[in-house]
């Protein structure tokens, strides 16, 4: 509670409003559940708020709440990985299916489709990858971080992320390959 | 290899990483879309009504009471009908004991009458003895009577 009073409500809910979003996008992209994505997004904020004062401001304050949000995401799954699997895996869509909300934009009808077709086959290939190699992705691909951020989010050095990145683009461009 | 085979590997190549690019940008847009679409969605609360409340509430007692009861009445069951064994068995030992008991003193009686029966069998054995000779003297005299015939 002490903590907590470290951060004032209104400066809180900035922090919030700012980047709930962000969160909820890359753990709805990385778990493909979106009740799960909202309740471990509130968790992620929860558990910021508590620990606010553990934040020393060495890091944007979007990539500490990211690399909560990624602890929280691999601690969801060790937890839950033999318990209710099932009921999780039931829930999680297929991250091909965002092909659906692509934005027509200017593209004919043919074209729109073909887009969608390379969105499913990207999403296959990210499925595919391994829990690291897919954070790594997604943060680079989707929520387009610098290599230093990823690599401070995640904990790992930016060779190792570098070395993640280049695997998991050479899987997304051989299912790319495959399609043609 | 020549340079045309060459400028159509690196064209080759560039297509692709440009279909990647592509591929890679519809992604992203998709997931954002997505994103927003289910972070925007209505979302449902169900408030409970203080009465709604109260009738779970009430519900889940007398559920728990039926549970409890159950529960209790087997437990009672069970240990009456365990008082019922052990008070059979404990009158069945007292039977046992008691046929047992009888048995022994019978056994002590028959052996505490076995002399003083063997003293009046004697006696009217020694009894009769003294009797017969009286007794049998009519059929003796008769005996008698018939030889001097």
């Amino acid at each position: 509670m002490a903590m907590a009073e470290e951060i004032g409500a209104e400066e809180f809910s900035a922090v919030v409003a700012q980047h709930r979003q962000q969160i909820f996008r890359f753990l709805l992209a990385s778990t493909r559940d979106v009740d799960l994505a909202e309740t471990l997004t509130q968790d992620c904020f929860l558990k910021a708020h508590r620990n606010w004062a553990s934040f020393r401001g060495e890091s944007s304050a979007m990539t500490w709440l990211m690399r909560i949000a990624i602890n929280l995401q691999k601690d969801h799954w060790r937890n839950r990985r033999m318990q209710f699997w099932r009921h999780a895996r039931a829930n999680a869509v297929d991250l091909g299916e965002a092909g659906e909300w692509l934005p027509s934009g200017e593209r004919s009808a043919e074209q729109q489709l073909l887009a969608q077709e390379r969105v499913r086959q990207v999403g296959k290939a990210v499925e595919g990858l391994s829990e690291r190699q897919r954070t790594v992705f997604l943060l680079r691909y989707v929520e387009e971080a610098e290599l230093s951020e990823i690599a401070r989010a995640t904990g790992l050095s930016e060779g190792t992320v570098k070395a993640h990145l280049s695997r998991a683009v050479a899987k997304v461009r051989a299912e790319l390959g495959g399609r043609r | 290899m020549n340079s045309k085979e060459k400028v159509g590997e690196v064209n080759k190549i560039a297509d692709e990483q440009d279909e990647l690019n592509k591929a890679l940008g519809e992604f992203r847009l998709s997931v954002h879309a997505w994103s927003e679409a289910a972070y925007s969605r209505t979302r449902t609360a169900v408030v409970l009504s203080p009465r709604r409340v109260w009738r779970q509430a009430i519900g889940w007692a007398l559920g728990c009471v039926l549970v409890a009861g159950g529960a209790s009445a087997g437990v009672w069951e069970h240990y009456q009908r365990q008082q019922e064994m052990r008070i059979t068995a404990a009158h069945a030992a007292v039977q046992q004991r008691q046929a047992v008991q009888k048995q022994e003193q019978q056994t002590r009686q028959e052996k505490e009458d076995l002399p003083a029966k063997d003293d009046l069998l004697a006696k009217v054995d020694k009894d009769v003895s003294r009797e017969v000779p009286a007794a049998m003297e009519p059929l003796g005299q008769l005996m008698a009577e018939d030889e001097a015939q």
